[in-house]
């Protein structure tokens, strides 16, 4: 397949605005764009291209341009103003972003080394593992709103963990949901397999002849890990460090059925804007901000990774 | 343990390693053993030790009519999603691995975006953009949002599939003289079904246990787990950890069928 590429697309474009008219230009561009639109490749990524387009692209730019509207306006008709950025770090919304990335920052770094030793284990150790990955994947398919009423009924005044220790030992065990600790632990519950699993693929992707060489020029087993395992893995870390991190972000259930509203989460701020307050251009303004910290930090990742040597583990 | 215990370091690391992994386990099991501990519970609030036990509110949950509305709901929100996701990622993943064209690396990255979304502000957005475009929220709606999110999700598990399949294979068949089509449905298929297999089970419990996107989306009507939210947030009775506990039991019923079924296709 030697279809041209966009460079010699937009040469041809170039061509054509020069010379105005010349036919063998403009028909050299529209042959070099149909040659180009005709791969099997883009073709076959239309329909998911065109999900892409309208159900994410399309929302996430009408909520942007929402955020220039005056407060409380039900059209983007209007002109553009920037009042609503204004209200956000005049009120105290700054104080749930700041919570908001504190929390996806303790729960990223708690979630890594949870999952270090049974990413390692599942990938190298377990032999027949596939039962052990049903166990850890299942979860994910379980409403997290289940999940972590399972919680509350464990940490409950008279609930597993307080009932059990009243009958077995007569101790009474203090409040223990409604808090900043709780809610982490519903966040570390909730986002377990997002880390778990892309970390599980980094480390499959550490060839063991590396670590053989490694021990056998006499590296120690914090050497083998520091310099061989963690550096190979890297890909995979990271992609569950920042899917970890971004879901937190804009996790609203933990804090509210765990934590009861003992820090709000932005996601919270945005859902009370957009329902509750009927406030559409601060909710959008407050999303924007989120979009374009996920926005920065997705795609200074993503851009950096082969997906294709990830993937086919090549 | 047969291989050389330098290449996987001590036994002593290894034994930490499976403990750590059971600890893992029992943390990750031990609020779903609550949700079916409070589920036996006789009486309305929950109390530990359970003093009287009873199977009436599974009664109550397969009797409701209302139950039967929102799970029929669920069921064609989830259907829907899975049959049209996996028609969209068979296409979307052949042209993620097996086709070499101009503008795949970015295809591939944009293409991952809404994994690594928040979905309560996605539902929220699409929300939004619906009712700019004058939609009404309802189920369809909702099977709109979960395509955007479990798209890419499918997409990724069926590409995994195809970046194992040898392209020369379906060379060999043009060669023979089999038409695209032919090529398509006897050879690509049939190579990528455990992959398009997999895709359709992450599809179908993915948008069965699915709260954030629905919540927004499905207007007047409700999913299971919508219903548990809001018995969860007021009106709570045993019927949210017995219908919890059916939820549950049908995830994993369909993940360990799913799983059988690979395994015997494979021997075959």
């Amino acid at each position: 397949m030697n279809a041209p590429g966009p460079s010699s697309l937009t040469q041809a474009r170039i061509d054509d605005t020069g010379d105005a008219g010349t036919p063998p230009a403009r028909e050299r561009g529209l042959k070099a764009l149909s040659t180009w639109a005709r791969q099997p490749g883009f073709l076959l990524s239309l329909p998911a291209l065109a999900v892409f387009i309208a159900g994410f692209i399309g929302p996430l730019a009408l909520v942007v341009l929402y955020s220039v509207m005056p407060a409380r306006s039900f059209g983007v008709d209007n002109l553009p103003t920037l009042e609503n950025f204004v209200t956000i770090f005049q009120d105290s919304y700054y104080l749930s972003f700041a919570w908001s990335i504190g929390l996806a920052l303790a729960t990223t770094v708690i979630l890594m080394l949870i999952c270090w030793p049974v990413a390692y284990g599942l990938s190298r150790v377990f032999r027949r593992s596939m039962i052990l990955t049903l166990l850890l994947v299942l979860p994910l398919f379980v409403s997290e709103n289940v999940r972590l009423f399972g919680w509350v009924l464990t940490l409950l005044n008279h609930g597993i963990l307080d009932g059990s220790l009243r009958t077995l030992f007569g101790w009474e065990v203090p409040e223990l949901l409604y808090n900043v600790p709780v809610t982490i632990l519903g966040m570390v519950y909730v986002y377990l397999p997002f880390m778990l699993f892309p970390m599980a693929l980094g480390v499959s992707m550490i060839p063991e002849s590396c670590r053989e060489a490694a021990f056998d020029m006499g590296a120690t087993r914090s050497q083998v890990f520091r310099e061989v395992e963690i550096p190979l893995a890297m890909p995979g870390i990271l992609i569950g460090a920042l899917l970890t991190f971004v879901l937190v972000l804009g996790s609203i259930s933990e804090a509210k059925i765990l934590g009861g509203q003992s820090v709000i989460m932005i996601a919270h701020d945005i859902e009370t804007a957009f329902t509750y307050a009927q406030n559409w251009p601060l909710g959008s303004a407050l999303s924007t901000l989120l979009i374009l910290l996920t926005g920065v930090l997705v795609i200074g990742l993503l851009s950096k990774l082969n997906l294709d040597k990830l993937l086919s583990r090549k | 343990m047969d291989t050389p215990s330098s290449a996987f370091g001590s036994r002593a690391s290894e034994r930490a390693m499976r403990i750590w992994t059971l600890v893992v386990l029992a943390f990750i099991y031990l609020p779903m053993v609550a949700v079916v501990l409070a589920s036996l519970s006789k009486i309305r609030f929950f109390m530990f030790p359970i003093k009287s036990w009873s199977l009436e509110w599974y009664g109550s949950v397969l009797g409701s009519i209302e139950i039967r509305d929102y799970l029929w709901t669920s069921v064609l929100i989830a259907a829907l999603v899975t049959l049209i996701s996996v028609l969209l990622a068979i296409a979307g993943a052949l042209a993620f691995a097996r086709y070499d064209w101009k503008g795949r690396t970015l295809y591939q990255k944009l293409i991952l975006l809404p994994i690594f979304f928040p979905q309560a502000v996605l539902g929220l957005a699409i929300l939004l953009w619906s009712s700019a475009w004058d939609i009404a929220p309802g189920w369809e709606l909702a099977v709109f949002a979960h395509l955007v999110w479990i798209v890419p999700v499918v997409t990724l598990v069926i590409s995994i599939q195809v970046y194992g399949f040898d392209p020369a294979v379906e060379e060999a068949a043009f060669d023979l003289g089999a038409s695209r089509w032919q090529v398509f449905k006897e050879i690509t298929l049939p190579i990528l079904w455990p992959g398009i297999f997999s895709g359709a089970l992450f599809a179908f419990l993915l948008s069965w246990g699915n709260f954030p996107l629905s919540t927004f989306t499905t207007g007047a009507e409700q999913t299971i787990p919508e219903w548990l939210y809001a018995k969860m947030v007021a009106g709570y009775t045993p019927q949210v950890p017995a219908l919890g506990t059916l939820t549950t039991l049908l995830a994993g019923i369909l993940l360990l069928g799913g799983y059988w079924l690979g395994t015997r296709g494979r021997k075959q």
